[in-house]
């Protein structure tokens, strides 16, 4: 977190910027094994050809909590949602936004979206439920 | 494979004081310790020391030596960094160096200041012990990943709040007449439900307490106790080390701890023994349900059970196996770095007949201590076994 603004990380700012224009991927390797970046080799595997595959448009939260004693990093953001949801090839964790924290439950259907940190401005990984 | 021998254990109190350098915690701990031991400094071929978060709680890399200069031990010195499993991993390869015949006599143990970072510095801490990019930037806390696992267990095997809530009301129970432990005071049920929440589902009492504090262990061969005539009553015989992915979501599976269950058939494996022989333990329960995921890894209850254990008595005091009999990192204090080797120390003393709870455990003969970093992607299990004075 104390990298200087300016300074991206490669892989993982690429894939941000990619969710946010709504192009969400995965690594592949010929294996099949999915997996986030960055990453040159498969970790299940150690294949080295990996190939970025589009997420699938929904996951399904299968873990959830609600946290009220953040890092200073989301001081005024508490209470948030971090939940864990499957899209299948990979499993990613984020924060539940554009949802009643009361009603988060597992089983429920989300899409991949970037939220921004109320604290810091910065980007975070955010799932919006899915429009039924 | 030959035994390696618990020679000596120093801990300081564990708690809150702030204004002590971690190096003035560790040498406190090394003076117990080499006085319990009867071993002289000067036999120390090498210092295997645990610590996690040195860098941000007190400016300071390359501890290693530094600690073997507070220990008054002139040996070569290396710092093991494994989270919350640091000093595990330390009294691991210590155990392996002298199984190896490359030295007799080893100092291990870790120390860890904490509160001087005050709730969020130490939070904040504790969190880079997970993935920065995947997890911590998508604002998961520790206690929230281990409430993450806590929810994929209750929608797995079933469980509420209020078992959990049973495992903390045991660990303050043992932690009474445990004058290092940070907290000396009992709590009911009504305490744990009715506490802040801190990540749902877990709240303030589902949670080990920010502590500082240090352990230290002399662990000599067989060889070397038996030509000084040490009392050394207890020794380890089996150590295992499991790993896992670091981000929880890349696990196959979210409300158990393969990592742990790797180290502990390897450590049972090593010692010739099996979960059947195991009278009392020593688990990570940095979270309540982490004691859980811990019984479960450790074969000590079935999947799925574990919930249940301290509910129904299964792990109390007076239970058929007693679990955390110190207190645990919930009652006596989790000053991360030290904690591995505090819990060899303390499952040296309960076979040995040398603990305020060892009256609960007079016919036990094998422990077991099992230490956990992050969401278990580190664990390391030791067996030890009372081999007689």
């Amino acid at each position: 977190m104390s990298d200087d603004e300016e300074v991206q990380d490669a892989g993982f700012d690429d894939w941000l910027d990619a969710a946010e224009d709504g192009e969400a991927y995965y690594l592949e390797c010929p294996e099949g094994h999915g997996s986030l970046p960055p990453r040159r080799v498969c970790p299940d595997c150690g294949a080295t050809d990996l190939d970025e595959r589009e997420l699938p448009d929904t996951g399904e939260i299968e873990t959830f909590t609600v946290t009220h004693v953040p890092t200073p990093a989301f001081e005024d953001d508490a209470p948030y949602a971090t939940a864990i949801a499957n899209f299948g090839p990979v499993r990613v964790t984020g924060q539940v936004v554009g949802i009643d924290l009361e009603t988060i439950e597992n089983g429920l259907e989300v899409t991949i979206d970037v939220a921004v940190s109320e604290t810091t401005d910065e980007r975070v990984v955010a799932f919006e439920p899915a429009e039924q | 494979m030959s035994n390696v021998r618990v020679a000596g254990t120093g801990l300081t109190p564990f708690g809150n004081t702030p204004e002590r350098t971690s190096r003035d915690l560790f040498a406190e701990a090394t003076v117990a310790a080499f006085e319990d031991s009867g071993v002289p400094r000067e036999d120390v071929e090498a210092l295997f020391y645990g610590n996690f978060m040195g860098e941000l709680s007190e400016h300071q890399g390359h501890q290693g030596p530094l600690m073997a200069e507070a220990a008054g031990v002139q040996a070569p010195a290396t710092r093991y960094e494994a989270a919350c499993a640091s000093s595990g991993t330390a009294v691991r390869d210590a155990v392996v160096r002298i199984r190896n015949g490359e030295a007799d006599v080893v100092l291990v143990g870790g120390a860890e200041r904490m509160t001087n970072l005050g709730t969020a510095g130490a939070t904040e801490a504790l969190a880079i012990a997970a993935d920065d990019l995947w997890e911590v930037r998508a604002g998961m806390t520790f206690p929230g990943a281990y409430a993450l696992m806590a929810q994929a267990y209750f929608e797995e095997f079933g469980g509420e709040h209020e078992d959990l809530a049973h495992i903390a009301v045991k660990n303050h129970e043992n932690a009474l007449n445990n004058e290092k432990a940070q907290y000396q005071s009992a709590i009911d049920v009504e305490d744990v439900l009715e506490a802040p929440q801190v990540s749902s589902p877990l709240g303030l009492y589902d949670s080990c307490p920010i502590s500082d504090g240090a352990a230290a262990l002399v662990l000599t061969s067989e060889e070397y106790a038996e030509d000084h005539d040490l009392d050394a009553p207890v020794a380890i015989t089996g150590t295992g080390q499991g790993g896992d992915r670091l981000a929880l979501h890349d696990r196959d599976h979210l409300a158990r701890s393969p990592a742990a269950r790797e180290a502990g058939e390897e450590a049972y494996a090593d010692a010739g023994v099996s979960a059947a022989d195991v009278d009392l333990a020593e688990v990570h329960d940095c979270f309540t349900i982490a004691e859980v995921l811990a019984l479960e890894a450790l074969d000590i209850e079935q999947v799925g059970e574990g919930i249940s254990a301290a509910r129904e008595g299964r792990t109390t005091a007076d239970g058929e196996t007693p679990i955390n009999l110190s207190g645990g990192l919930k009652a006596k204090g989790h000053p991360v770095g030290a904690t591995g080797a505090s819990q060899i120390a303390e499952v040296t003393k309960l076979l040995a007949g040398d603990h305020p709870n060892s009256e609960h455990v007079p016919d036990a003969t094998t422990g077991v201590a099992h230490n956990a970093g992050g969401t278990v992607a580190s664990a390391t299990v030791h067996v030890l076994e009372e081999v007689g004075r």
